[in-house]
């Protein structure tokens, strides 16, 4: 059998599975509650490796070795940021979110600010940073799969998208959390197993440094290489601001933020979040391991632009033989779990806030469900495979600086704030997002000037965030007047531990 | 006219329709949203942040100090520690297990403070 043919059946082996947990999950799904948060029942352990299974996504699979193989240590501070971003999450909004008692990010806001702007606000930015990081997942399913097995660009995508939208449908978040907690043990593996023969054979070969070999004009000389600052210039600033992007990003994700909803309580909440933390440490200690040897043993893919595929193409190009083969048909098939347990985290969340603010009142419960995870898959494939590709890594980091310029804000200052004004968090995130949003896409569309102006705009994190806080913190300040009449209460439901008796106002639904 | 002087009556009051010095058991008094109960909320508040800010605190000195430190002495990159780059160890190998263990211990003094103050609401 060919090296494709092996990739293939890695791959139809994953989506068999993925339907197949998916269908044993399906069973238990019958009422809205157990679509949209698995009527929150689901145990620490199961909730960890899920919210581990759907968080890391082509990105952390694929990006973070090609990232390290082209520019070295500084790349590391992607998968730092994406761990401590749990940490930040998991101090500062775990309990009190699961505490709110509310589904989504725009029931959160709603109930917290009493204001139904806030609440539209909210919604249009989940579905946009929603779309942003599943367009990507897409894209990035239709590359591999063409790198892989030579079919066209389109079909990865065509694929990946049906099989997510198929678990959605029938059986919602209940589901769903089966699915991705076998997908966080089997990206594990897919990475880890073929590993273990590839360092054994770099020890072989004299265990070299490295940092110590020279790839040529394409890549950094290993100085640069091992040094953990970002760029040629700016590098102290373009650091700062990915490790803000990050560290403060991932607790406005939407996916991320309603795998909360689903514990039983706060303090499960709290376990559930370090669970996540170990789960995610042991997992990115493996790819930039691949980024390691991939320097030393597939140099030439930084010339040739396919840093991406380092992950797929290294254990063939390491091992010979059939045993090469299927070590890489095995990371195929984990890059495909990557896109299934993300892109459903993300149906999840985007169809959970579109079946309610766009179209609950028109169907109920279920059928509206259903309905949004519709239209949450086919607007961004269509965006996918209209868009020549923006690049995965570049898409990801644009939905982090974007989530820590706007949603981090309001979680933060909702939960620990209590002047906290619609007004104010409206004006907050208009302009954290506006700026993010804004620099980011004059850099993608490459009108960014060079110089301080162009690092400032490439990595906007670090004044957007910023002046984010400062916007909401001023304006709430200017209008007293707004502060929601039940705050106090809201505080109490958001802090005090469930097992102490008392009046916690009416959470939302 | 006789000697013997009246008996003496103690005279006391059973005190029936007073008002008793009534203890509120504090979980009323956050109901009732009272100055008190206002107290009892944000001491929790202040107590839980307090704690947040500590964890963050100490990410942001050993985990966002090492960008800084590695650009005011370039040198401490060319280290190797058992072969491999000092930032490499850091960054690929050292850095999860220390935000695990910042975790952990913020998750048991959090569940202490919550313990504390449910003690406190239940006691009385």
């Amino acid at each position: 059998m060919t090296a494709a043919g092996y990739s293939v059946l890695g791959v139809t082996a994953v989506f068999v599975a993925t339907l197949a947990v998916g269908a044993y999950g399906w069973r238990f799904s019958r009422t809205t509650s157990d679509f949209f948060v698995a009527s929150r029942t689901v145990r620490p352990g199961l909730n960890a490796s899920a919210i581990g299974g759907e968080y890391l996504s082509a990105a952390s699979f694929l990006g973070v070795a090609g990232l390290v193989l082209a520019f070295g240590t500084e790349m590391l501070w992607y998968p730092v940021g994406w761990t401590a971003g749990y940490l930040v999450l998991l101090v500062l909004v775990a309990a009190p979110l699961r505490r709110s008692g509310a589904y989504t990010l725009p029931d959160f806001a709603e109930s917290r600010l009493e204001s139904r702007g806030v609440r539209r606000l909210s919604a249009l930015l989940v579905v946009a940073i929603g779309w942003l990081y599943l367009m990507p997942q897409f894209q990035g399913a239709g590359i591999a799969l063409a790198a892989t097995t030579g079919t066209g660009p389109w079909l990865g995508g065509v694929l990946v998208a049906t099989v997510v939208l198929v678990n959605v449908l029938f059986g919602g978040m209940r589901s769903i959390t089966f699915v991705q907690a076998f997908q966080y043990w089997l990206k594990l593996t897919a990475l880890l197993f073929p590993l273990l023969f590839m360092v054994g054979i770099w020890l072989g070969d004299g265990g070299i440094s490295p940092a110590s070999v020279d790839v040529g004009d394409a890549g950094p000389a290993g100085d640069s290489w091992v040094s953990p600052l970002a760029g040629t210039d700016h590098e102290l600033y373009t650091t700062y601001s990915i490790i803000i992007a990050t560290f403060l990003g991932t607790m406005g994700l939407p996916h991320v933020v309603v795998r909360f909803y689903t514990n039983p309580d706060g303090a499960a909440a709290r376990r559930t979040t370090l669970f996540v933390l170990a789960l995610l440490g042991v997992f990115y200690l493996l790819p930039p391991v691949y980024g390691g040897l991939g320097r030393l043993y597939a140099p030439d893919l930084v010339a040739s632009g396919r840093t991406e595929s380092l992950v797929l193409e290294l254990p063939a190009r390491m091992l010979a033989g059939t045993l090469g083969d299927l070590l890489s048909a095995l990371t195929t098939a984990g890059a495909f779990a990557a896109f299934l347990s993300t892109s459903s985290g993300l149906t999840v969340a985007v169809a959970g806030v579109i079946s309610q603010d766009v179209l609950g009142r028109r169907f109920g419960g279920v059928r509206a469900f259903q309905a949004g995870a519709v239209v949450a898959v086919l607007v961004p494939l269509g965006l996918a495979l209209a868009a020549e590709g923006v690049g995965v890594a570049q898409a990801v980091g644009l939905a982090f600086a974007f989530a820590a310029s706007t949603f981090c804000p309001l979680l933060v200052l909702g939960i620990w704030w209590r002047r906290l004004t619609d007004v104010g968090a409206i004006a907050g995130m208009v302009v954290g997002g506006g700026c993010a949003g804004g620099a980011v896409i004059a850099t993608l569309l490459g009108v960014a000037p060079v110089g301080w102006p162009g690092a400032l705009l490439g990595q906007p994190a670090a004044w957007t965030v910023p002046l984010a806080f400062l916007v909401m913190v001023g304006v709430s300040l200017a209008t007293p007047r707004r502060l929601p009449p039940h705050a106090a209460r809201t505080m109490v439901r958001l802090h005090t531990p469930e097992a102490v008796q008392l009046d916690r106002g009416t959470p939302p639904r | 006219m006789s000697e013997t002087p009246p008996r003496r009556v103690r005279v006391t009051s059973p005190r029936t329709g007073a008002a008793r010095a009534q203890r509120v058991p504090p979980a009323r008094e956050i109901d009732a949203q009272t100055l008190l109960g206002e107290v009892y909320m944000s001491s929790l508040l202040r107590s839980q942040l307090r704690l947040a800010l500590l964890a963050l605190g100490a990410v942001a000195v050993f985990v966002g100090g090492i960008p800084l430190v590695f650009w005011l002495l370039p040198d401490l990159a060319r280290i190797e520690v058992l072969a491999v780059p000092l930032p490499w160890l850091l960054l690929a190998f050292a850095v999860y297990p220390f935000l695990f263990g910042i975790g952990w211990l913020y998750v048991r003094a959090a569940e202490r403070n919550e313990r504390d103050f449910a003690d406190v609401l239940e006691r009385s």
